[in-house]
């Protein structure tokens, strides 16, 4: 017997996360895991650990919805929401007064514009490549043998950003390096890198026209430093909070909610 | 034959004559090359055909050929048998595949493309120029390059900013370089000019441009009977192909006539589907997954009600403009500088049009897709969007990918976004529903 909890799984190209709400829309049990290369198992697992942490049955969660890339790959979920669309959801939940997302993922940065209530009014990504991207960050941190963790705070130190130039992910390792020959402080850098991420992100925004209030969202606002450079980038004080990380899930939960008890839409196949 | 039973024939009959034409074409340009003959080269903007039919070269258009080996999926093999020779990825594809299908003596999915024996161009597109100055050097043939005036501005509520004295001006620069293309094919035919062969293939386009505009304006009507972005495709090869022959004008014809047969009978472009959002597709279909490109829309009950690619690509068909028979020359000099430019205008100024187009055919949503090839095509549509949607309450999709070179064409990355455009215009037409159902009852 149900009891009218929902569910929303994000299953993004580097992480996987899910989320179970009460029929109040409080968020009850949460998870986030690498999503590897078996993608239906990774959805069904932090599915799994969302249900566990909030003491749930699955037979209890009345509606489930995917989202992320491999949201055709929720096999056990309802139906499939974008995550651009959970996102603007999930961010006006949040922060009522969002008129502005920003969401900076492993491979995809979305710039969304959106009304009350978080319906869609336009959105913008990066094309082609994961410049501006939490790849960017990775791939510099690779070159610098730093860990993830540790690029913030790095950034932070930084006094003289260096001007980093490249559009390529892979070629900003060389570039970063090149910095190093040249005896430029690690810090120095890493603020270079986050301010070269930064302005691309602020190009989308400006996109689709950037009105406060601005709502960050994605697995980069755990990263001090980046949520700095925008905030000084949009001369604004972006909202950010403990559960961004988890934005997408929490939005497909909330669509996943308003739909408890009706039928489960027909599944579209994976083709892409 | 029944009412239903000719009905029935009509229906389906403009793409099944249309692939059926285009093949009979290819056969013909096949049995050419294969007898050692040229064929005169031009392109879909400003083709001047009018002049090289009056004359009887077969006619290529290295454009249609290229994306024909993007339909047909062989376009990597082409694509890189240029980049092999020095080319670069970002140079147009259409010119690579084109060069490519040189280097391979003709050899075409379609069958197999005569030389150039002449190439004739306007400066409608400026790749155009540097394309033709390679047949230039593989064949050592004359290119026959006509520089037509630009509008000096964007285009407000019909008018020019030029003055009448000016346009004749231009019109005559214009006649002038037709004359002195007339005097060239008559030294690379052989022939002489015949002004009354010339006369009955503008009448031929007349018939055509009259059929083709009538076609864009049945497609006002809701549901929308054909798909401006596929099945205009198709529509457009025949228009180009055919242009100037009585084939090309019955074709139109008989093209009108299924629309009219499809729009009495409320029978949409989609099919069993239901039309669920009218929308205005602006740029080039992306050509290496043409028919998934279209299905990632009419899946959701999208249907492209017009296409800019209607508009730029027709050589001026889709213009309230006919050649004037009593003087073929001059008018012929009209129509393509104001075939040109509106082609021109359709790639750099098209805001205003589609503001237009978005209020004729109850448009609400605009996908503009440029295209890394072609940066002519490409280079204002970000800010033709930004303007359309201050101008108007639609939601428009910004895709990037390409015509021909499906190394820049992610069928995911395509999906999720217009997958996210779609559930953006559902959700603003459940907010518009429930409004009207507030002002009904109201509440």
């Amino acid at each position: 017997m149900e009891s009218g909890y929902a569910g929303g799984v994000d299953v993004g190209s580097t992480q996987t996360k899910a989320v179970v709400v009460d029929p109040d829309a409080t968020i009850v049990g949460q998870s986030l895991i690498d999503t590897g290369a078996n993608v239906v198992t990774a959805a069904e697992r932090a599915f799994e650990l969302a249900l566990e942490q909030g003491g749930i049955r699955a037979s209890d969660v009345g509606y489930v919805i995917g989202t992320g890339y491999g949201r055709y790959k929720v096999e056990f979920g309802d139906d499939q929401v974008t995550e651009i669309v959970c996102h603007a959801r999930g961010a006006a939940h949040m922060f009522p007064e969002t008129r502005t997302v920003l969401d900076m993922g492993g491979q995809d940065t979305k710039a969304i514009r959106v009304q009350s209530g978080g319906d869609v009014l336009d959105f913008c990504m990066n094309d082609k490549c994961a410049a501006g991207t939490g790849r960017f960050l990775q791939s510099a941190a690779a070159a610098l043998d730093l860990g993830l963790s540790d690029l913030g705070p790095t950034a932070l130190r930084g006094e003289k950003p260096v001007d980093i130039s490249t559009t390529c992910t892979v070629f900003a390792e060389s570039e970063v390096l090149s910095w190093l020959a040249r005896g430029k402080k690690i810090e120095d850098i890493m603020l270079g890198v986050h301010r070269s991420i930064g302005s691309r992100s602020f190009g989308l925004l400006r996109r689709v026209g950037i009105e406060e209030e601005i709502t960050f969202t994605g697995g980069v606002t755990k990263n001090a430093a980046m949520v700095a450079v925008m905030n000084e980038l949009l001369d604004a004080t972006l909202n950010v909070s403990e559960e961004s990380h988890y934005m997408g899930a929490i939005g497909a939960a909330l669509f996943a909610l308003e739909r408890v008890g009706q039928p489960r839409a027909a599944k579209e196949m994976e083709t892409a | 034959m029944t009412q239903a039973t000719q009905d029935a024939d009509i229906v389906g009959r403009g793409n099944r004559e249309g692939k059926r034409l285009f093949n009979e074409w290819f056969a013909g340009l096949t049995d050419t090359a294969q007898a050692g003959d040229s064929a005169a080269y031009v392109f879909v903007m400003g083709s001047l055909v009018e002049i090289l039919r009056a004359f009887d070269f077969p006619i290529v258009f290295p454009e249609i050929n290229s994306l024909q080996t993007a339909v047909r999926h062989i376009s990597d093999e082409y694509l890189s048998l240029a980049e092999d020779h020095g080319f670069s990825p970002d140079v147009c594809g259409y010119v690579k595949a084109d060069y490519a299908v040189q280097l391979r003596g003709g050899d075409h999915p379609m069958g197999r493309i005569p030389k150039p024996g002449i190439g004739v161009l306007t400066n409608a597109c400026n790749t155009y120029i540097k394309w033709g100055e390679i047949w230039e050097r593989m064949y050592d043939i004359p290119i026959f390059t006509l520089d037509v005036p630009g509008s000096r501005g964007a285009p407000r509520n019909g008018d020019s900013y030029e003055t009448a004295g000016e346009r004749e001006i231009d019109r005559r620069y214009v006649e002038y370089q037709i004359r002195e293309l007339i005097s060239l094919c008559e030294v690379v035919s052989g022939k002489k000019f015949d002004i009354d062969r010339c006369r009955e293939v503008l009448q031929y386009t007349n018939l055509m441009g009259r059929a083709w505009r009538k076609v864009l304006e049945i497609n006002k009507s809701t549901p929308a009977v054909y798909d401006a972005m596929l099945d205009g495709t198709i529509y457009l090869g025949v228009a180009n192909a055919l242009r100037g022959t009585p084939e090309g004008a019955a074709y139109f014809a008989e093209l009108a006539e299924e629309m009219e047969t499809r729009q009495e009978q409320g029978l949409g472009a989609l099919g069993e589907q239901d039309e669920q959002h009218r929308l205005i597709f602006v740029g080039v279909p992306c050509y290496p997954i043409f028919r998934r490109f279209y299905e990632l829309f009419s899946e959701w009950g999208g249907s492209f009600v017009s296409s800019t690619y209607m508009w730029f690509a027709s050589g001026g068909l889709n213009l309230d403009f006919e050649y004037d028979l009593s003087r073929p020359i001059e008018s012929l000099a009209e129509g393509l500088l104001v075939g040109v430019r509106s082609a021109v205008d359709s790639m750099l100024f098209h805001d205003r049009a589609l503001v237009e187009a978005i209020d004729e055919y109850g448009a609400t949503g605009v996908v503009y897709h440029p295209v890394k090839s072609c940066r002519t095509v490409s280079t204002s549509l970000a800010d033709s969007r930004r303007v359309v949607l201050e101008e108007r309450d639609v939601l428009a999709l910004f895709i990037e990918s390409d015509m021909m070179d499906k190394r820049v064409v992610s069928e995911a990355q395509l999906k999720n976004r217009i997958d996210a455009f779609f559930e953006g215009l559902n959700s603003k037409k459940l907010r518009s529903a429930g409004a009207a159902s507030s002002v009904d009852t109201g509440t």
